[in-house]
């Protein structure tokens, strides 16, 4: 069929089954607005700043498990895209950003918004294109897609010059890809699985890790399976909080910096690591002389650059985790489960000795309790997208996460300003679950315009202000390491932030204490408009335990030692 | 796991890549991205196919000649990525000279080192010599006597045996 490259762009979209596109228009991306205009078969969501458009796309991805597109025009458009990119980069987020280019001619000569687009996101997509013929244009839009989803996810930039939307040619939208030089392994070698399993049974202390890559390989059930099918104890990274169920017994906690005290002596421990979809980020080793001393180490990962990346890896699996798992499990039929039961008694000492706990008060709200009573109010229903700093520490350690993708982070890049924008993505993917933003005073102005964008398209996005009048985590650091040095981390000078909801089209609630915020999260969610809830929490909480950078997993700051 | 101490190494690295623009910033950006060495680097079409084949020397222990192997390998256009253990590679390289030099001197440490002079002008004289890296390394310190104004060296291209 004859059509325009703009219209290509939008044949494309609707071939790949996008319901749902988050983007803001500009000179070199007009024409394709201009088809947006004239089709139906997808919708697209105006967000008040570009950053928050691909942010809005990746929560969009998380929550489904599916492709997030975002849009945008050329040079500040793009710029402002760039930190989502990173973003979704950084957790391995399956996205396709389709920039604005300006025309052909004049690339290369400085033009009015011109800026070298796949320069600069090189080292944060997976891949990106600079299309230059309108021939090229379906087979590119195709293998963007393929490469956000397969393999290990991520962003993926196609930036098209204006004057190819403008051409006219033959559209023929592939049906399949053939890129000679990516072939994604997605089975696991039968020969290594077979002797990680052989490991697994003579292991005395085995301790499964569960990384990111778990949620985006849909290996959950999987994940639960093995563990039950073994007994062996468990440990989620922030990424992959929900693989197991809060209520399972075999999980230990969280591992690592803001790690449970149980999970990270079981690391300390173990003496056979199985490492399924995560990379040993530093967050989660500490320091990488003293992690898991007497550990072999099982890592499963469909990256094999992850692998022995920064620890020796003794049976390394190279394939996607439910396909490595669907042909481990069975061959762990007899596996004897008592041979770790001495093992899984530690770990329940290790847990009472120093449980996940805070001290709870009368006199002032305490972020633990405001997060434990949202799970207990809305519980498997909702899902949580977090900001960065405490108020994310505080949500990923103490929230009850039932389920994967339940749970919505920027774990790798550590983004704040990530968590509105998510929220109104999930929300859309998700319309008749409760989506809740746990946010802080500081991170939520860094997207607060998209107040607007929630109010217009009523996408009633509930955010709850953890605030602390604070940049809490850089306080927290300040307090502990630069004796209590307090720069430029005080936020007493703040908004009026119901006022602000308000001034948007939102409501806003302030909220002190324990039955108001009961009263106002109840509200909240039989609204449909989105909120503001400004909760005022103690200013100099921190979060604990805590792993100082650097430091051996094991010597942990705990909630005790803070008292003395 | 114990800690050793990896000694840095120099490697020659093939890499067959899909012969499409920017590919060479891919692989460079990487290389900087990263932190690791290039000491060479030399890439050309591969005749009759649409890859190209891109020749990197470069300075490391085992462990960051994996990370480079597989992370070339992550890249979309990048076809194979070969460790060379046993190779030919050769370098170009040319040096011009003063042409009040001795000549016949300058002629014979050429042919000693399998080239020639390629070029004699009004003032300046070109050699061109191409031969294993260590020898060409050897051969521009003995070059040195002779006044050289310029020297270009084109840079490591392998194949395995
Ligand atoms: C875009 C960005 N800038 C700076 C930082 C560094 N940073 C990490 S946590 C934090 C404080 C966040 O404050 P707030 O949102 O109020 O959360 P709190 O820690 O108080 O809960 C800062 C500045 C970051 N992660 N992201
Ligand atoms: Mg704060």
């Amino acid at each position: 069929m004859q059509m325009s490259g703009a219209q290509m762009v939008c044949e494309a979209i609707i071939a790949e089954g996008v319901k749902t596109v988050f983007g803001y228009p500009g000179g070199a991306i007009m024409h394709v607005y201009d088809e947006i205009y004239k089709q139906n078969g997808f919708e697209h969501i105006l967000n008040r700043h570009e950053q928050a458009a691909v942010h809005a796309a990746d929560g969009y991805a998380r929550a489904t498990g599916e492709v997030g597109v975002a849009m945008v025009t050329s040079g500040p458009g793009f710029t402002n895209a760039v930190t989502g990119l990173a973003t979704a980069y950084m957790d391995s987020i399956p996205l396709v950003v389709i920039s604005g280019q300006v025309p052909l001619s004049l690339i290369g000569t400085d033009g009015f918004q011109e800026i070298d687009a796949v320069g600069i996101s090189r080292p944060c997509t997976k891949h990106n294109f600079l299309v230059r013929t309108l021939e090229e244009l379906p087979r590119i839009l195709k293998e963007a897609f393929y490469i956000a989803r397969s393999g290990r996810p991520g962003p993926v930039l196609v930036d098209i010059p204006k004057d190819i939307t403008v051409g006219i040619g033959n559209f023929v939208y592939p049906d399949t890809v053939n890129i000679p030089t990516y072939k994604p392994t997605y089975k696991g070698n039968k020969k290594q699985i077979e002797k990680a399993v052989e490991a697994i049974k003579k292991a005395k202390k085995p301790l499964i890790y569960v990384g990111g890559g778990a949620v985006l390989s849909n290996a959950s059930e999987l994940v639960r399976q093995l563990a039950q099918k073994t007994q062996i104890p468990t440990v989620e990274t922030l990424m992959a909080r929900g693989v197991m169920g809060a209520k399972n017994p075999l999980l230990l906690g969280m591992l690592g910096m803001h790690g449970n005290y149980a999970s990270n002596m079981a690391m300390s421990e173990t003496d056979l690591i199985i490492a399924l979809g995560a990379r040993f980020d530093d967050r989660v080793t500490g320091k990488l002389s003293e992690f898991a001393r007497y550990a072999d180490i099982i890592h499963v990962d469909i990256d094999p650059a992850n692998i022995a990346k920064l620890v020796d890896v003794d049976y390394p699996i190279v394939g996607d985790v439910y396909d490595v798992l669907e042909n481990m499990i069975p061959l762990l039929e007899n596996v004897n489960t008592d041979r770790y039961q001495a093992w899984r008694e530690i770990l329940k000492r290790y847990d009472a000795l120093h449980p996940q706990s805070y001290v709870d008060s009368d006199e002032v709200l305490k972020p633990q309790w405001v997060i434990e009573r949202v799970g207990e109010l809305v519980g498997e229903n909702a899902i949580i997208t977090s900001d960065v700093g405490q108020h994310q520490m505080w949500a990923a350690q103490h929230y009850p996460f039932d389920r994967p993708r339940q749970w919505i982070n920027s774990g790798g890049l550590g983004t704040m300003g990530f968590g509105f924008p998510a929220a109104i993505g999930a929300k859309r993917a998700f319309p008749e679950k409760t989506v809740i933003n746990i946010t802080g005073d500081g991170s939520i102005l860094m997207n607060m315009q998209e107040l607007v964008t929630a109010a217009e398209y009523k996408i009633p996005v509930i955010n709850l202000i953890l605030n602390n009048h604070f940049l809490g985590m850089v306080r927290q650091w300040q307090t502990f390491f630069y004796e209590k040095r307090y720069s430029q981390t005080d936020l007493t000078f703040q908004p009026n932030w119901k006022a602000l909801a308000e001034a948007c089209g939102g409501i806003g609630y302030d909220v002190e204490t324990k039955e108001e915020f009961d009263a106002a999260l109840k509200d909240a969610i039989r609204q449909d408009k989105v909120c503001f809830m400004n909760i005022a929490i103690n200013r100099f909480e921190n979060v604990l335990p805590m792993v100082p950078a650097g430091g051996a997993l094991f010597n942990m700051m705990l909630p005790q030692s803070e008292e003395k | 796991m114990g800690v050793e101490i990896m000694k840095d190494e120099r490697r020659v690295i093939s890499v067959i890549v899909m012969n499409e623009s920017s590919v060479l910033a891919r692989i460079t950006a990487l290389f900087a991205g990263r932190g690791y060495n290039i000491e060479s680097l030399t890439v050309a079409p591969i005749p009759n196919s649409e890859m190209s084949h891109i020749t990197i020397e470069t300075k490391g222990n085992a462990k960051v000649m994996e990370q480079i192997t597989k992370q070339l390998h992550k890249l979309i256009p990048v076809y194979k990525v070969i460790e060379h253990e046993e190779m030919v590679e050769k370098e170009m390289v040319l040096v011009k000279f003063p042409i009040a030099e001795n000549l016949s001197d300058i002629a014979a440490l050429c042919i000693a080192y399998n080239g020639g002079i390629v070029n004699v002008g009004k003032e300046m004289i070109i050699a061109q010599v191409a031969d294993e890296p260590m020898r060409i390394q050897h051969f521009i310190e003995a070059a040195q006597r002779y006044n050289p104004c310029e020297i270009v060296r084109g840079g490591v291209v392998a194949i395995e045996r």
